[in-house]
């Protein structure tokens, strides 16, 4: 080549960059995550809605079912008791997580940590632990039914009570987060001024949190709509939305009608998923990287305030756990109450005996492994592969997807899906896979943000340094990425299996006699009468999730201690 | 130390960003050996520029050219660099030898003259004993030079420096910055370092290449751009300047208010065009003002600022009368105050050599 020729042939059109091997690899990756999301996601999703304006020979119908709907005043009622229970139950859920929140992260009580373990427990138990322990409390035998002054607890009283149980560790996690980063020279400049301490909380301490408070109160709003566990227990005659899907379809069989409610359900969903995208994005500019962290200092009366309402707050939790686990033990309640293991020979009993246990557990080890594989690689990838933007754009959109669909309607989803001979991907229902599948897909947008945050965490060009150096960006994802979000990835590894073993709603639909499941044991046992037996396995799962989690937290102690020694300076 | 056939050639490489112009049709050639610094303010382009070259970002439109090998379009793993970061990017995980050898993994090179190799490069950046050691463990300075040894381990034709030392603290900035010259001496890689720290580049680099707003200001080395700025933006960017707003009144004249300067540089503009003259402070002579001296007048000396070696001071000329004062900072050797008695409210003779003066035509600056 000669000089003349190169300053000819330079060209002035627009440089579209070859992509190396690298790129096509990643960009195939991309495309599998893409198809994947969609077959697990949107396309279940899209035929639960067209389900929706079908009628029952399959003929589009419109919006017919809808108005059939809403002409149904049974069907509307439900609409207002979820709404009622859903209001009351944030309102509480609220305001005892804030305080106790703010007892966690603003004051120098005693036991902070032990408090704050407490408070997780609700975390390890299916929604259906609360609402049995509830029936032994205050039920027609209950052990303090009298504090009830002749109220009944199945219906909304009992609705609300396990469902504030149910979330209250999630609002607790949003509003500890929300009250951890405070800049602590906002208080300091507020005691110059001269404010009173109401004054300063009113200025301060709430507007810091107000974020972190509508978005926990839409967390908890949403969870309660689409419970599915606490009514079905303690709910009686006291029809919600979560149960009507569930009656439409397992007991009627109107499945367009089940679609037509899952449709209704959705929208408190989405519309809570806005609001916290909304909220995130607001939230960023909180707090300034000159804030001084705010360190609270000792208030005796306060610190014992709080301490005694946190207290209380723990005693109840433990109790509701203790209660359950106690029934379980109990030979006959309220007759004989020698303890022994009798309700835990789930063999006897219809709804699965230990085999669905043994099930759960199976199913929540391949969902996370499976889950943590799919969604960190997936995340990656969406993360640091170059070029392909739309492609990227659109599997995080779809990764974001799941946290505005509840569980039952996923689950309602995968039947109009994976159910009709024609799909190709029938012979996948009634399996073990699809439960996977289905989990997966459900609890996908946290594990897929966490694994965001931990990737957007490590420095961005180590991509960069290994194109220069001709490794494949997929050798430095396996020996430097993976190991250095060890951490996170093991959260989401967990994360993944308690979720999967407590999951009620995303799971109905979808098991068949070979693949029933712990916590599906227990609702049909419960459903059976056997309350003691369902109080039992319920406990299994407590059992399990919590050795789990123990493990986990030794193991990741122990590994963390092996492979990121190079994390000690 | 230089061929006649450039090892990196750019053509009119541009960069856009949707309606933002990153690089503005930049040209540039570059030899095969030589240190070249990219020096500009912050968001003028030269790290985007860098990334063209690496074909990290790729450039929208232009044409890249290395050892005769048209890159253009190729990704950057089918170029050949080599590039240390400002965050360094080594791998925490593992040991320092691994980090090094790194890119020697995947080359089919037998272990034991992995292990020779990885042992020189860390004797060649002078830590020959971190080898089994995490980078977690070694000091800002101490990685960055780990980040080197990693980057030329495979002996690139390139290396790119991307704001190498912006991280650390002055003291092993300035030993750092030695080091890496005598490491370029040593190995003679075409290396490139992007800075927006002047001193950095006066000192390193056999050429700069001034850059501002996406384009190429000034290239050249770094005496050219100090004593011969291109363009205001250049005399501004690097050391100190007076501006001051004259007329021409002649070949080699300017007009100053009432004073009357010879300058050494003046084209054949037609008298009364108005000009920018730049002096630095330091070439303003106050001791040996001979007779003969040209473009000697008496300046009021107002604030005096110490500044340890030198002082800096505000001088003004008041022979304008009606006209604006003409103001200038001077820079006075210690020697200088002291011999002279200089002090705030007296007077002294200065003189302007014409041969320092710039002067940029106004319509030409930014």
């Amino acid at each position: 080549m000669t000089r003349t020729d190169l300053v000819v042939s330079a060209p002035v059109g627009i440089v579209r960059q070859k992509a190396g091997w690298d790129d096509w690899v990643m960009r195939a990756g991309l495309v599998v995550l893409g198809l994947y999301l969609a077959i697990t996601i949107v396309l279940p999703l899209w035929s639960m809605l067209s389900k929706s304006l079908e009628d029952h020979s399959g003929a589009f119908v419109g919006l017919a079912n809808y108005s059939a709907y809403a002409s149904n005043p049974v069907l509307v009622r439900s609409i207002l008791n979820s709404l009622t229970v859903a209001g009351v139950t944030t309102a509480i859920t609220l305001a005892l997580a804030f305080v106790y929140a703010y007892g966690l992260t603003r004051s120098r009580m005693p036991g902070r940590g032990l408090f704050r373990a407490v408070a997780m427990i609700p975390l390890l138990a299916p929604s259906l632990l609360p609402a049995i322990s509830l029936i032994y409390l205050f039920g027609n035998q209950g052990v303090i039914r009298d504090w009830l002054m002749g109220w009944s607890v199945y219906g909304p009283i009992g609705i609300v009570m396990g469902e504030v149980f149910y979330t209250f560790p999630h609002a607790l996690m949003i509003l500890t987060t929300a009250l951890a980063v405070a800049d602590q020279r906002l208080y300091e400049a507020a005691d110059c001024l001269g404010a009173t301490r109401f004054r300063r909380f009113m200025t301060v301490t709430l507007p810091g949190a107000r974020y972190g408070l509508v978005s926990a109160g839409f967390v908890v709003f949403t969870l309660v709509m689409t419970d599915f566990g606490v009514p079905k227990v303690i709910g009686g005659s006291y029809d919600v939305l979560a149960t009507d899907v569930y009656k439409q379809v397992v007991g009627q069989q109107n499945f367009q009608m089940g679609a037509v409610v899952s449709a209704v359900l959705l929208i408190p969903a989405i519309l809570a998923f806005a609001v916290d995208r909304i909220i995130q994005r607001r939230q960023v500019s909180q707090l300034g990287g000159r804030a001084v962290s705010f360190r609270p200092s000792a208030e005796p009366l306060r610190d014992w305030t709080l301490f005694a309402v946190c207290a209380a707050v723990a005693l109840v939790l433990l109790a509701m756990l203790g209660m359950a686990g106690f029934a379980s033990l109990v030979k006959f309640w309220p007759y004989n109450l020698e303890l022994g293991l009798r309700h835990y020979s789930f063999d006897l009993m219809d709804g699965g005996g230990w085999g669905s246990y043994w099930n759960s557990l199976k199913m929540a080890s391949w969902t996370a492994v499976i889950g943590t594989a799919v969604i960190f690689t997936g995340a990656w990838m969406i993360e640091k592969s170059r070029g392909a933007g739309p492609l990227r754009t659109a599997c995080h959109l779809l990764a974001m997807l799941p946290m505005a669909v509840p569980g039952l309607v996923l689950g309602l989803a995968y039947i109009f899906f994976f159910n009709p001979a024609g799909n190709p991907l029938s012979f996948l229902y009634g399996t073990l896979a699809i439960l996977v599948m289905n989990s997966i897909a459900h609890f996908y947008t946290v594990s897929h943000l966490t694994a965001v945050t931990a990737l957007k965490q490590i420095d961005p060009e180590f991509e960069s340094v290994s194109a220069s150096l001709k490794i494949p960006a997929y050798t430095t994802f396996l020996r430097v990425t993976v190991p250095v979000c060890l951490p996170a990835i093991l959260g989401i590894s967990i994360y993944l299996f308690i979720n999967a073993m407590t999951t009620v709603s995303g799971v109905v639909f979808l098991y068949s006699p070979d693949t029933t499941l712990a916590s599906i044991a227990v609702l049909n046992m419960d459903d059976a009468g056997d309350i003691a037996p369902a109080a039992a396995m319920a406990m299994m799962i407590v059992y399990t999730s919590a050795a789990v989690k123990l493990i986990h937290a030794t193991a990741t102690g122990g590994l963390l201690r092996v492979t990121q020694r190079w994390r000690a300076r | 130390m230089t061929d006649a056939e450039p090892y990196l050639r750019l053509e009119r490489i541009t960069k856009s960003f949707g309606p933002f112009q990153a690089l503005k049709d930049v040209s540039l050639e570059i030899f095969r050996g030589e240190f070249v610094c990219f020096l500009g303010p912050s968001g003028c382009g030269k790290t985007t520029l860098l990334r063209a070259i690496a074909g990290l970002d790729v450039q929208t439109s232009g044409r890249i050219e290395q050892g005769g090998r048209d890159v253009s379009d190729l990704p950057a793993s089918a170029r050949d660099f080599g590039i240390v970061f400002q965050s360094y990017a080594l791998f925490p995980n593992l040991t320092v030898a691994r980090n090094v050898g790194y890119g020697l993994e995947s080359r089919k090179i037998p272990r034991d003259e992995r292990t020779r190799r990885v042992a020189d490069l860390l004797e060649l950046v002078g830590l020959p004993d971190a080898g089994p050691k995490f980078p977690g463990q070694l000091s800002g300075g101490q990685q960055q030079r780990v980040a080197l040894a990693r980057a030329l381990a495979i002996g690139p034709g390139l290396l790119l420096l991307d704001e190498p030392l912006s991280a650390l603290d002055a003291r092993v900035r300035q030993r750092l910055r030695t080091e890496i010259v005598r490491l370029h001496r040593r190995l003679g890689v075409t290396t490139i370092m992007v800075t927006h720290d002047q001193e950095e580049a006066l000192t390193m680099a056999d050429r700069i290449v001034v850059m501002n707003q996406g384009g190429i200001e000034q290239v050249g080395t770094p005496l050219t751009i100090y004593r011969h700025p291109a363009s205001r933006f250049v005399a501004d960017f690097i050391g100190h300047m007076n501006f001051i707003p004259a007329l021409t009144a002649g070949p080699g004249r300017v007009r100053v208010g009432a004073l009357e300067l010879e300058t050494g540089e003046l084209d054949d503009l037609p008298p009364g065009t108005p000009v920018t003259l730049g002096v630095r402070p330091e070439d303003i002579q106050v001791r040996d003002i001979g007779g003969h001296a040209a473009n000697v007048f008496s300046a009021h000396v107002g604030e005096l600022e110490f500044l340890g070696g030198i002082w800096r001071a505000a001088l003004t000329e008041r022979s304008m009368g009606a006209g604006p004062a003409l103001e200038l900072r001077a820079d006075l050797s210690s020697n200088a105050v002291r011999d002279l008695d200089v002090a705030r409210g007296a007077e002294l003779m200065v003189a302007v050599p014409p041969e320092r003066i710039r002067v940029f035509v106004q319509g030409a600056s930014p």
